[in-house]
């Protein structure tokens, strides 16, 4: 664990311990990006506990029929964190592991940023900022009284004004089969959030938008599981998760580090040193 | 033409449950019928518009054929990036309906004249650009966008447009003449098409025959269909009101250098000039100031026959 360089924030799971599933997630994505050279690994490691959540506990889907009508919907709004979604998809069964070793590759259908049209699994194309959540919300709007929506946004890209366009929204069509879980690593691509576009009260303002609002330790599964297992968190009311991560997540060098914000061409020794650190977490 | 738009909208959604319309922060009483008998498919949504082509594109996700309508230069203009990427990247099924085409809104300066949403539009895969000339045609229109596979754009003018059509039945793609003529043909598309007729007929008094074709539909286009109109012309102006960059000038412009005619062919582009328009006034006195009037339009078809006469 890398000490946080944030004021002590309790719900920030610095020393939270990741299990045997958090470490195989997050090694089947170290190898994904030692196939394209490439990735935004520091994004996508802090939202691996949420997906993995989600998708172990609280979604309904099934992997056989992708586009089945009473499925959950998830959309990854955060487009750049698609190497968690692709770990956890391939996990369940959505497309064929061996799929990641052709991540980014002209052969592959996994792209740096995830597309619907062609991997089985993905609701919404996104990558660019700001727009999963808007149409997350028409999802919701359109499956209402048949199926819940949960998008996952980062902490930079609430940024965004759509984000906040959307959060009226919701609010006016008091959208509870619609969760918003806030990816809040504390971390944009410059650096911390609380220089480049302060967000605090991150809660405060979705709940003065109109949502009923809960933050959680976003690596704590049981924490997840609990809150998720709660929504919606008030009837008549969006629900927004704040889960406070760590950028990394379990790799000492990777945690906090903007430097792994987006990595190219990753040395021999750093794909050892991630490896080392997801087989041996102790150490 | 906006009210025949939007009462066929209120029309269609009553034939088919699919429909939804969503409006930004449109005038007190707009489809209010709408809005009493299908309450659950009428959304007025405030003025959010980026948030509103993405939450129209999730809805069309979900199986909703979505009408949204604001003024088209908001919808063009600051939610390019949800167009491009949540409606084509999704071949979403949304139909952006632009109030004010061209310079409608000449009195209320630059921020409010679409002067580039078709050559915008155009460039976008999978998206379907239309601009209708008058009410008629916007009613034979509308029904044929309902199904169209991927989004769609739909021009409006300022309404009270004159008549010019042909009562013949819309085919998407196809090019529709309003008046036969001779080896000149002035192509336009939009509400210009009573500017090409007043030209031609100008022409014609000169002793110029003078065709006119009206393009309804920008994009797809039946280019087979295109050519046919195309290929006994020497002379061709294309008229519009839209910057002569990238809309219908250009089409033809594209069209023309690479197709080998065995006619050769003058041709001119007519449009607004490459710049923000520096006075107001009507749309009228605008578009005359900024050369786009029948005489301006006579004169260029004339000039390019002493051209090819030189």
């Amino acid at each position: 664990m890398t000490p946080s360089p944030f004021p002590a924030n309790p719900l920030q799971g610095v020393a939270t311990p990741l299990d045997a599933r958090s470490q195989a997630l997050r090694v089947a994505m170290v190898k994904a990006l030692q196939a394209a050279d490439r990735g935004h690994m520091g994004s996508a490691f802090s939202l691996v506990e949420m997906l993995r959540v989600l998708y172990d506990d609280v979604l309904r889907f099934d992997p056989a029929r992708p586009r089945w009508a009473g499925r959950d919907r998830m959309v990854l709004s955060k487009g750049h964190g698609a190497l968690a979604l692709y770990a956890i998809l391939a996990d369940k069964g959505f497309f064929p592991a061996a799929e990641l070793a052709r991540y980014c590759r002209p052969e592959g259908i996994l792209g740096g940023h995830p597309e619907a049209a062609k991997v089985p699994g993905v609701e919404a194309s996104t990558g660019s900022l700001g727009h999963g959540l808007p149409m997350g919300m028409g999802m919701a709007m359109a499956v209402r009284g048949q199926a819940r929506v949960f998008v996952v946004v980062g902490d930079g890209e609430c940024n965004e004004g759509s984000v906040w366009e959307c959060a009226l929204h919701a609010a006016k069509h008091g959208l509870d089969n619609l969760t918003v879980l806030v990816d809040y690593n504390h971390m944009q691509s410059y650096g911390p959030t609380a220089e480049v576009l302060p967000l605090d009260p991150l809660g405060g303002k979705f709940a003065a938008f109109g949502f009923a609002v809960e933050e959680v330790d976003g690596h704590d599964l049981g924490a997840l599981r609990a809150a998720l297992g709660r929504v919606p968190f008030a009837p008549g009311r969006p629900s927004a998760l704040i889960c406070h991560t760590v950028k990394g997540k379990g790799v000492p060098l990777m945690e906090h580090n903007p430097e792994w914000h987006h990595k190219n061409r990753p040395s021999a020794a750093e794909i050892a040193a991630l490896l080392a650190a997801l087989e041996a977490p102790d150490a | 033409m906006r009210k025949t738009c939007l009462d066929c909208v209120y029309e269609l959604a009553k034939a088919d449950e699919r429909i939804v319309f969503i409006g930004s922060d449109l005038g007190s009483g707009t489809l209010d019928a709408f809005k009493r008998e299908l309450p659950g498919r009428f959304f007025m949504e405030g003025i959010s518009e980026a948030h509103l082509v993405g939450m129209a594109a999730g809805m069309a996700l979900e199986g909703r054929i979505v009408y949204m309508n604001t003024i088209a230069t908001f919808m063009t203009r600051r939610c390019y990036e949800q167009i491009v990427l949540d409606l084509c990247l999704h071949r979403a099924q949304v139909r952006l309906i632009g109030s004010g085409g061209g310079l409608v809104y000449a009195p209320l300066g630059p921020t409010h004249q679409a002067t580039e949403d078709i050559a915008l539009m155009r460039t976008l895969p999978g998206m379907a650009v239309f601009a209708p000339a008058d009410a008629t045609e916007m009613r034979r229109l509308m029904p044929h966008t309902v199904d169209l596979p991927g989004p769609a754009y739909i021009r409006l003018g300022k309404g009270g447009d004159p008549i010019v059509t042909p009562d013949r039945p819309f085919v998407v793609g196809q090019g529709y003449p309003l008046k036969a003529g001779g080896d000149t043909l002035i192509v336009t598309t939009g509400t210009t098409g009573q500017m090409a007729l007043d030209a031609a007929g100008q022409l014609d008094a000169q002793g110029i025959a003078t065709a006119v074709l009206h393009l309804p539909t920008l994009k797809p286009l039946d280019l087979e269909g295109l050519l046919g109109h195309l290929a006994p012309a020497r002379v061709v102006v294309s008229l519009e009101e839209h910057t002569r960059i990238g809309g219908l000038g250009s089409i033809l412009a594209e069209l023309l250098a690479e197709t080998p005619f065995a006619l050769p062919k003058r041709f001119a582009r007519i449009g607004l000039p490459d710049a923000f328009a520096d006075q107001y006034g009507s749309q009228a006195s605008l578009l005359a100031h900024l050369g786009l009037s029948a005489e301006a339009v006579a004169r260029t078809v004339l000039s390019l026959h002493a051209r090819s006469r030189s």
